[in-house]
């Protein structure tokens, strides 16, 4: 099927999500919608998935003008949609779900699971997408998951498939067979609209590019005549200048050694698999990887949220296997959580008591039980002129504030207590380019007073610019560690793939 | 405090009490509506509407604006009534308390009728087993009630702290075995008063009980009491850490805990924190008023969570609010004797006044005000879930 | 779930599934040993060597004359204790899986067969009266559970099964009354429920209001209304309030099966209709198409709404024909028992329907079986004067929600509310 959008533009409050956007994807063609986080690519297909209704423009069907005011709509002309955040139904088997709102009926009424069941199996064995029907959702892998979306998609008859962020949360082999899937689905006739802000697999897998930014297309490029470097500099639509002006770090003594860590995750696996680090004061420690590979539960060990199974942690050389947050914070560990809205921030506070969040039982916050209010106010307004935390006073709500300027609460907060040892996941996720470069600056000021900084990032550019050591965790262990001056994307992304090479 | 600050802050005051009163407001003139539907007289004149519209509007007027003259009457009008009022607002003061702490830990209790039943039982208990002086007793007597109502509460605590037992199932089921544990006492000897078979305890020795403030008059020191907690309650939930961290987990328990605090801990003490106020009102009804323990729930547990809802779960909103349900509930007597309007329309109008203040865009949708910016919606349960 | 795991980990209890299923399954099978050792010694030994318990089989409208069932009350004790341990003992070693909430009702089965038996020792004991009066009391709890299942799968919380019945009960008696039919009346009830849940629904989808803050509302409210309506009304007009009981109607044929017709098949229309919603929903919930859309919007709403499935639409259906439900099951103390309305006269039977809902884990067949656990706990109650058993009737009634405490801490049994319940659907 051939898919245009004409002009479309959608507003929301305060923002332009998409502005005049112009697209258009032919049949067996893949498309690849490249764009920043936050640059509409989501928005955009939400509006031909028919969940948003689009305020200017036109969405026409092999060149018919078609109104899509609901999914609905949308499924039965043809489209289908892979969510980023799968929408299966977890405790549904696999067929119910592939089945939910176009269930085939009995002839009395009830459903018709054989029917159902026949058609599932002929799609699967079609598309060489291997799916158990009776299975339940909530028991099956990340990438089985997909296949069932897919599936579902198709099941519906969709001959445009749109695909968010597909591969985030996939492991390299399943990125593979989801290629070849891709692959299969095209040659079929169905067109694909990838999504994705990763450079690499973008020209891997598309036939055309379309770079967004800011709710605008910014140019359409085919794999052959465009570069990495030039797609990066389309997306944030400046010389890719990431990298902080940082010297050379100057490696003290070791103040965090992890020896043979093992870690659970929530269905007793081991997420963090036999790993061994050490940061030292003074120096950068970035840890580079795909998401889910057990980045997470090392940083939830590290910081005394989740326990350690095996093996050792020290920081000072004080272990710290069963201490909580509290006792971590009081040994020097400052923390800056992966999900700032839901742990870095109590967003009903106002600012200034975000910023005592940690440190409110203790002098000068508090004597005995009463807080000292004006010392918390006090420490509001220095943290605020400090850290550059542009807000109209200390009372206002944290959720009111901009996500920059959220973060720059929380990095207040947790820089504000001289720590000795700086933990922190996705520190610029989602963030503007501004608060990026502040918070980087930020941080290498931190390990240059002699902090020791270990840094959990998905994104290559950040741990190339600040990592002095560079780690690449796959599944659960340390695949490599690279020299920060020395290391390369490829290096890198080899090895974020888990080859060996 | 700077003047600019001063009158940002009677603003935000203002604009927080312009919903409860117009829910309190609207539930009035719905409760007016109800007492007209339910009066023969106003009726009849209803039914010849067309012929004589005044009539029927002005024997509308006529039955509403005796009913709640009444009722102002009886609660307001004289140094009795006032003691009368003052009286019914005491407990719910302290219930109402009860459910606004656990809200601002994050925790829906609807146990204060448990809460409250559990106090009771064991002040009563206290006040007619031992033989101390009034020195020892009545402190004891209103200390076993207090520590009662914790317990009672902090089980649902535990629970959710443990289990992830969602404390609205809980305090629930909690309410209905402190009910079964009340009656089941009062069918012992070494509750129930000899001379009767019916569940009735034996009365509280003169020694363990709260002193009136007038020989005349029912309002007993009981009232100073909850007064003071309320006070008490308001230092801790704003001035200390501990209200800092009750807050900080009931606002995101997540983002609590990843600051180091213990989230179930602050779980449990919050529950027998509202479980202790719960009981207390149970205490200070037993030893200020009723000198007796009897079965049946006393529903102020339902009325708490109105006067927290009402009162923005704030200790002064609360006294407020309990105030002006004592009002009500004081008044709904005399209304009854002197109009034979049932005292049940009281529990009418404050269902209608719970609707009208969760529902806030209701109540703006009626008077067509904007909304305000820092006010949403309430929402504090988070779903089943065991 | 979500928010249970979420609130678990808030609070830092991080046991996992799998070790919970282990703990779980060890649990359940140490509690049938413990199940077992209780019959064998309090109801084996606790009774003379030589006494017999008697069963009178027979009731009023038994159409067969069954003689009396007399089986010696320590022997029959004892066996069924060996028969909790074998279940123990297996549970133990190789579990039960999938079959082990039938295998819990066998227990639980044994375990009330020895109570009455040791009740019985040395007596005679009416067990079909019994029994009947068990699902006749099990009819209204059932019916408010139903209406639990119906809007709590699609993702409403319903904890205004109280107030739907109360008024329900209420105004089945003044609309029977009025029309001089029972049959209106309970149309009335019916009418009166579904409009409940609609403001239910309205409050908690169109003003999302807390969805528990609005069961309460409606729970205080029906309370107050009916209170002073009944005061101000049924007191001058007594006649308003004289709707009469349903008619008992008879099965043809099945009711003159020996002890099950007098039980099922000799009853009024509500036990009828209870009888063949249960499955009727089952069928309904779990086979049609209706069924999965309901469920899929209380798992997942987000998903049934990228499905095309009108989220709000199917709520607003399943709340109003929850409160329906509702109100049968209020029609039940008016028109189905007592034929006369008394201020709150449901008494807290909404929650136990809440509980037999909890239960019965959100499911029509579970929550039938709960009810029928509840009902018998309360008719045995009634029943003790006549048994002289030294427990208190308070502590059997509250049985129920003793139960429901220890099914959702988890440490009997495991519920799973869908994950969505309670929380307001949003589009976008």
């Amino acid at each position: 099927m051939r898919v245009e959008l004409r002009g479309i533009t959608k507003r929301f409050p305060g923002v332009v999500a998409n502005a005049g956007v112009d697209l258009e994807v032919g049949r067996g063609e893949v498309l690849a919608l490249l764009g920043e986080n936050g640059a509409g690519k989501s928005t955009l297909m939400n509006v031909l998935f028919g969940l948003y209704p689009p305020d200017e423009g036109q969405i026409a069907l092999d060149g018919e003008v078609v109104h899509l005011a609901s999914p609905a709509d949308s499924i039965a002309a043809g489209i289908g949609m892979v969510h980023q955040h799968f929408m299966l139904v977890p405790v549904f088997t696999v067929l119910e779900n592939v089945m939910l709102g176009v269930e085939p009926r009995t002839r009395y009424g009830g459903l018709d699971r054989a029917a159902a069941s026949k058609k599932l199996l002929e799609l699967s064995a079609e598309h060489n997408l291997a799916v158990d029907p009776d299975a339940l959702v909530e028991d099956l892998s990340v990438g089985a998951q997909q296949r069932v979306e897919i599936l579902k998609a198709l099941y519906r008859e969709a001959d445009c498939l749109i695909l968010d962020e597909p591969t985030a949360v996939l492991t390299p082999p399943e990125i593979e067979d989801l290629f070849r899937i891709i692959e299969t689905l095209t040659a079929s006739g169905r067109s694909v609209i990838f999504i994705s802000h990763k450079l690499g697999e973008v020209r891997h897998i598309a036939d055309r590019i379309v770079v967004l930014r800011h709710g605008e297309v910014v140019g359409t490029m085919t794999p052959a005549d465009s570069s990495e470097a030039d797609l990066a500099t389309m997306m944030v639509g400046r010389a890719v200048q990431l990298v902080v002006g940082k010297g050379p770090a100057r490696p003290a003594a070791p103040l965090l050694v992890v020896k043979g860590l093992r870690v659970l995750d929530e269905r007793r696996h081991a997420a963090v698999r036999d790993v061994d680090l050490e940061v030292r004061a003074g120096e950068i420690v970035a840890i580079a990887g795909v998401q889910g590979n057990g980045q997470t539960e090392l940083v939830e060990a590290l910081t005394g949220l989740r326990p350690i199974d095996a093996g050792t942690a020290e920081v000072s050389g004080r272990s710290l296997s069963g201490l909580g947050p509290r006792q971590l914070m009081e040994l020097g560990v400052a923390h800056i959580p992966e999900d700032r809205q839901r742990d870095g921030l109590v967003g009903a506070f106002p600012v200034r008591d975000n910023l005592v969040l940690n440190t409110y039982c203790r002098r000068p916050f508090s004597r005995r039980l009463a807080m000292d209010r004006a010392a918390v106010r006090a420490n509001a307004e220095q943290l605020m002129s400090d850290f550059d935390i542009r807000a109209p006073s200390s009372d206002v709500a944290a959720s009111t504030l901009s996500g920059g300027n959220q973060q720059k609460v929380i990095v207040a907060r947790e820089f504000g207590h001289a720590g000795t040892l700086i933990i922190a996941a996705q520190p610029t996720r989602g963030l503007d380019v501004g608060s990026i470069q502040y918070i980087h600056r930020r941080i290498v000021d931190q390990r240059d007073e002699g902090a020791a900084v270990l840094i959990v990032s998905t994104e290559l550019e950040e741990v190339l610019a600040l990592g002095d050591r560079i780690l690449v965790m796959f599944r659960g262990e340390i695949v490599g560690e690279l020299e920060g001056s020395s290391a390369t994307r490829d290096e890198l992304g080899l090895l974020m793939a888990g080859s060996t090479a | 405090m700077t003047a600019t600050a001063l009158a940002d802050r009677c603003r935000r005051i203002a604009n927080g009490a312009v919903v409860p009163f117009l829910a309190l407001f609207s539930a009035l003139v719905v409760g007016g509506v109800v007492i007209v539907l339910s009066d023969a007289d106003a009726l009849r004149a209803w039914s010849s509407f067309v012929a004589d519209p005044g009539s029927a509007l002005s024997s509308s007027w006529d039955v509403v604006r005796d009913a709640y003259a009444a009722l102002f009457r009886s609660s307001l009008g004289s140094r009795r009534a006032i003691s009368e009022m003052l009286l019914e607002a005491t407990p719910l003061i302290l219930t109402g308390l009860a459910v606004a702490f656990a809200f601002r830990a994050g925790l829906f209790n609807i146990g204060g009728d448990g809460q409250f039943l559990a106090g009771a039982m064991a002040s009563v208990y206290v006040g007619f087993a031992f033989d101390l002086p009034a020195a020892l007793h009545l402190p004891l007597a209103l200390v076993a009630g207090i520590a009662s109502g914790a317990l009672w509460g902090g089980i649902a605590g535990v629970l959710k702290a443990r289990t992830g037992a969602h404390e609205v199932i809980t305090t629930i089921m909690l309410n209905f075995v402190a009910l079964r544990l009340v009656d089941y006492a009062l069918s012992t000897d070494r509750f129930r008063r000899p001379d009767r078979n019916d569940p009735i305890s034996k009365n509280v020795l003169e020694s363990a009980r709260l002193p009136r403030f007038a020989d005349d008059l029912r309002v007993h020191v009981g009232l100073a009491l909850a007064l003071a907690v309320a006070v008490g309650i308001w230092w801790v939930l704003f001035r200390s850490t501990i209200g800092f961290r009750v807050r900080a987990v009931g606002a995101s328990p997540s983002a609590a805990r990843y600051a180091g605090m213990a989230v179930g801990g602050t779980w449990i003490l919050s529950m027998l924190v509202a479980g202790g106020l719960a009981g207390m009102a149970g205490a200070t009804t037993v030893l200020g008023v009723r000198y007796r323990l009897t079965g049946g729930f006393s529903f102020l547990g339902f009325d708490a969570i109105a006067l927290a809802l009402l009162g923005r779960s704030h200790p002064a909103g609360v006294v407020g609010a309990a105030l002006l349900f004592g009002v009500l509930r004081a008044g709904a007597t005399g209304m009854q004797a002197q109009t034979s309007t049932p005292v049940d329309i009281i529990v009418v109008i404050q269902a209608l006044v719970i609707v009208f203040v969760a529902a806030p865009s209701l109540v703006r949708s009626i008077y067509r005000i904007r909304k305000p910016a820092s006010v949403g919606p309430v929402s504090l349960s988070q779903g089943w879930g065991s | 779930m979500a928010t249970t795991s979420e609130a678990a980990r808030a609070a830092g209890v991080l046991t996992t599934s799998a070790a919970i299923e282990r703990r779980r399954a060890l649990a359940v099978g140490i509690s049938f040993l413990l199940v077992a050792g209780v019959i064998a010694v309090l109801f084996g030994l606790g009774v003379d060597a030589s006494v017999d318990s008697t069963f009178r089989l027979n009731v009023g409208q038994s159409t067969v004359d069954l003689p009396d069932l007399a089986v010696p009350s320590r022997l029959t004790a004892s066996l069924l204790a060996l028969v909790c341990a074998a279940i123990g003992g297996v549970q133990l070693t190789r579990g039960f899986e999938r079959a082990l909430p039938a295998v819990v009702a066998v227990v639980g089965a044994c375990f009330v067969i020895a109570f009455l038996t040791w009740a019985a020792a040395g007596a005679s004991f009416n067990l079909t009266g019994m029994l009947q009066s068990t699902v006749l009391r099990a009819t209204p709890l059932t019916l408010g559970a139903l209406s639990g299942v119906l809007c709590e799968r699609s993702g409403i919380v319903n904890i205004a099964i109280e107030g739907m019945m109360l008024s329900a009960a209420f105004t089945g008696a003044l609309v029977a009354s009025a029309a001089g039919s029972q049959l209106v009346g309970l149309a009335g009830a019916v009418a009166i429920g579904g409009l409940l849940g609609l403001v239910l629904a309205v409050l908690s989808i169109r003003y999302v209001v807390d969805q528990i803050i609005g069961g309460t509302v409606i729970n205080i409210f029906a309370l107050g209304i009916t209170s002073f309506l009944s005061a101000k009304v049924f007191s001058d007009y007594q006649e308003l309030n004289n709707p009469g009981v349903l008619r008992v109607l008879r099965v043809p044929l099945l009711s003159h099966i020996p002890v099950l017709g007098p039980i099922f098949f000799i009853n009024n229309l509500l036990v009828f209709v209870m009888l063949v919603l249960v499955p009727v929903l089952t069928v309904a919930l779990f086979r049609t198409r209706w069924g999965l859309r309901v469920r899929a919007v209380g798992e997942h709403p987000r998903a049934a709404d990228t499905v095309g499935i009108d989220v709000l639409k199917v709520r607003y259906r399943s709340v109003v024909l929850g409160g329906m439900v509702a109100g049968l099951a209020g029609a039940f103390f008016t028109l189905g028992s007592v034929g006369r309305f008394d201020e709150n006269m449901t008494a807290g039977r909404g929650f136990i329907a809440l509980a037999a809902l909890i239960f019965g884990r959100w499911h029509p067949v579970g929550a039938f079986g709960a009810a029928l656990v509840f009902g018998f706990a309360e008719s045995l109650q009634s029943k003790l004067a006549i048994l002289s058993i030294p427990i208190p009737s308070e502590f059997l009634l509250m049985a129920p929600y003793l139960v429901t405490l220890l099914v959702v801490a988890g440490i009997v049994g495991r519920s799973r509310a869908p994950a969505a319940d309670g929380q307001p659907y949003e589009k976008g």
